[in-house]
């Protein structure tokens, strides 16, 4: 559990553009694998979890407006009202950006309560904008919530080792 | 993060605040605009054109399981799933030429009669490519779409019964709305006593609903919905689903009625889309419209 005791894991490495969009493309990619029944409604939400990670650690790279962006390409890869992923995710890269000082002090186990809300808030707020347009939620989309703030210990680890490879390779 | 510092060295832009507002308030507006108007959908299947590479390859993988299961099915297996279905062939072309005798003398009634004649319908098959794609809505990715010449508002069915309605085109992929979506509306009759109503989808669950039914209706429990055929867009006589429960109580002016689907709605791969919308007879000539008295005496 040495990754998880990190408290301040050394100097932040670069990161390549190209790093950010393939690990967000390749994120929209797993959430549109076809998921079904039960494993849709626990399925994480990898492009939030990917896009927060970024908000967190390069919050000038990776913004609102991006992750509006992104939003909207979710928004037309799901089918769903247009802008709805957007203004989620936009709630989201804020609740990254503002709390990226604080997040980055913490460690993992710490970092995950801290997320957790975050991404409470961004689920809420799709639910709320469906609830809106057609009346009824269903409560199983929330588990969702639960598993992708377990896949941030993961994807953070992946994303660190990640950054250090390139380095290495210099 | 700079919202806080009342002087800022270097000048990265708006604040995380203003930027969030700004993103918000475009969002609630093509929100807004996508739910009211529907004036986006351009846009929409451009953008879809980006992200059509990112689906196919998630698609994939499915895809070569679903081949390597083919690949490795057994041969006795294949052998007898071969005799089942000539056994049906056999039983099936049977009633197939009674009923084409009856379609003939249907034809010929309808001729005597002076009717409008039923429409034969053409079929396009088609795969799914997304059983699902969101935990809310009760919606399939088909893998044709406007290069296909696929339209909105075609009917979606397999080999038993009505699955959907194709609801919005890509071009590649179409998205077909199952009946069980919640408010999906079919316009249905009892094949057993010829009552019209309309079937709607209940949501989340696998489940119709007939509603404005009169407790005192002729229904009853294994009744066979069928399309009635009268909104002009469903062909008549496919089979929708069964009449599952009743619940009358006297206390509510309606019966409760449940129906679960005769096709199945979220069971096969393969659908097929009935690829000519049925040519509606031309709307009646308005008529001419009098001159009103007031103007008339005037004169």
């Amino acid at each position: 559990m040495s990754y998880l005791d990190q408290a301040h894991p050394e100097i932040q490495r670069p990161v390549s553009n190209m790093l950010i969009m393939a690990s967000v493309l390749g994120a929209l990619l797993l959430n549109s694998l076809p998921w079904e029944g039960l494993w849709l409604s626990l399925r994480p939400d990898f492009v939030a979890v990917a896009m927060l990670y970024w908000c967190t650690h390069k919050p000038l790279r990776f913004g609102i407006g991006m992750a509006w962006a992104v939003g909207i390409l979710a928004d037309v890869s799901d089918a769903s009202l247009f802008g709805q992923h957007a203004l989620s995710y936009t709630v989201l890269a804020f609740g990254g950006v503002v709390l990226s000082r604080r997040i980055q002090m913490f460690d993992l186990r710490e970092q995950t309560t801290q997320v957790f809300f975050i991404l409470l808030l961004t689920y809420a707020v799709y639910a709320l904008v469906h609830w809106q347009v057609s009346g009824q939620v269903a409560w199983t989309y929330l588990l969702g919530c639960l598993t992708s703030t377990l896949l941030w210990v993961p994807i953070s680890v992946l994303f660190q080792s990640m950054r250090q490879m390139r380095v290495d390779r210099e | 993060m700079d919202s806080t510092q009342t002087f800022q060295v270097f000048n990265r832009g708006p604040s995380p605040g203003a930027r969030l507002v700004f993103f918000a308030v475009l969002s609630l507006l093509l929100m807004f605009v996508d739910a009211r108007f529907r004036y986006l959908e351009s846009t929409r299947s451009a953008l879809s054109v980006l992200v059509s590479p990112i689906q196919h390859l998630a698609t994939l993988p499915g895809a070569l399981w679903h081949q390597a299961g083919d690949f490795l099915v057994a041969q006795n297996r294949l052998l007898e799933a071969n005799k089942v279905l000539h056994r049906q062939h056999e039983r099936d072309s049977a009633q197939l030429v009674q009923s084409q005798a009856l379609l003939q003398e249907n034809q010929q009634l309808r001729n005597l009669l002076a009717m409008q004649q039923r429409n034969q319908f053409s079929v396009q098959f088609a795969e799914i490519v997304y059983a699902e794609i969101d935990v809310f809505k009760r919606k399939v990715l088909i893998n044709k779409g406007g290069s296909a010449s696929i339209q909105a508002g075609q009917v979606v069915m397999d080999d038993k019964g009505i699955v959907g309605q194709v609801t919005r085109i890509y071009p590649w992929l179409s998205e077909v709305t199952l009946i069980t979506e919640k408010n999906h509306a079919v316009p249905v009759q009892v094949l057993r006593s010829g009552l019209r109503s309309i079937a709607f989808g209940a949501g989340n669950t696998s489940q119709l609903s007939l509603r404005y039914m009169p407790v005192s209706a002729d229904i009853q429990k294994g009744d066979v919905l069928v399309t009635s055929g009268i909104d002009g867009l469903y062909p008549p006589g496919i089979p929708v689903a069964v009449v599952e429960k009743i619940e009358r109580d006297p206390a509510y002016p309606f019966a409760n009625i449940i129906c679960s689907p005769v096709g199945g709605v979220d069971k096969h791969r393969h659908l097929l889309v009935l690829s000519a919308l049925p040519a509606l007879p031309e709307r009646p000539q308005a008529t001419p419209v009098l001159a009103k008295p007031g103007k008339a005496g005037k004169n």
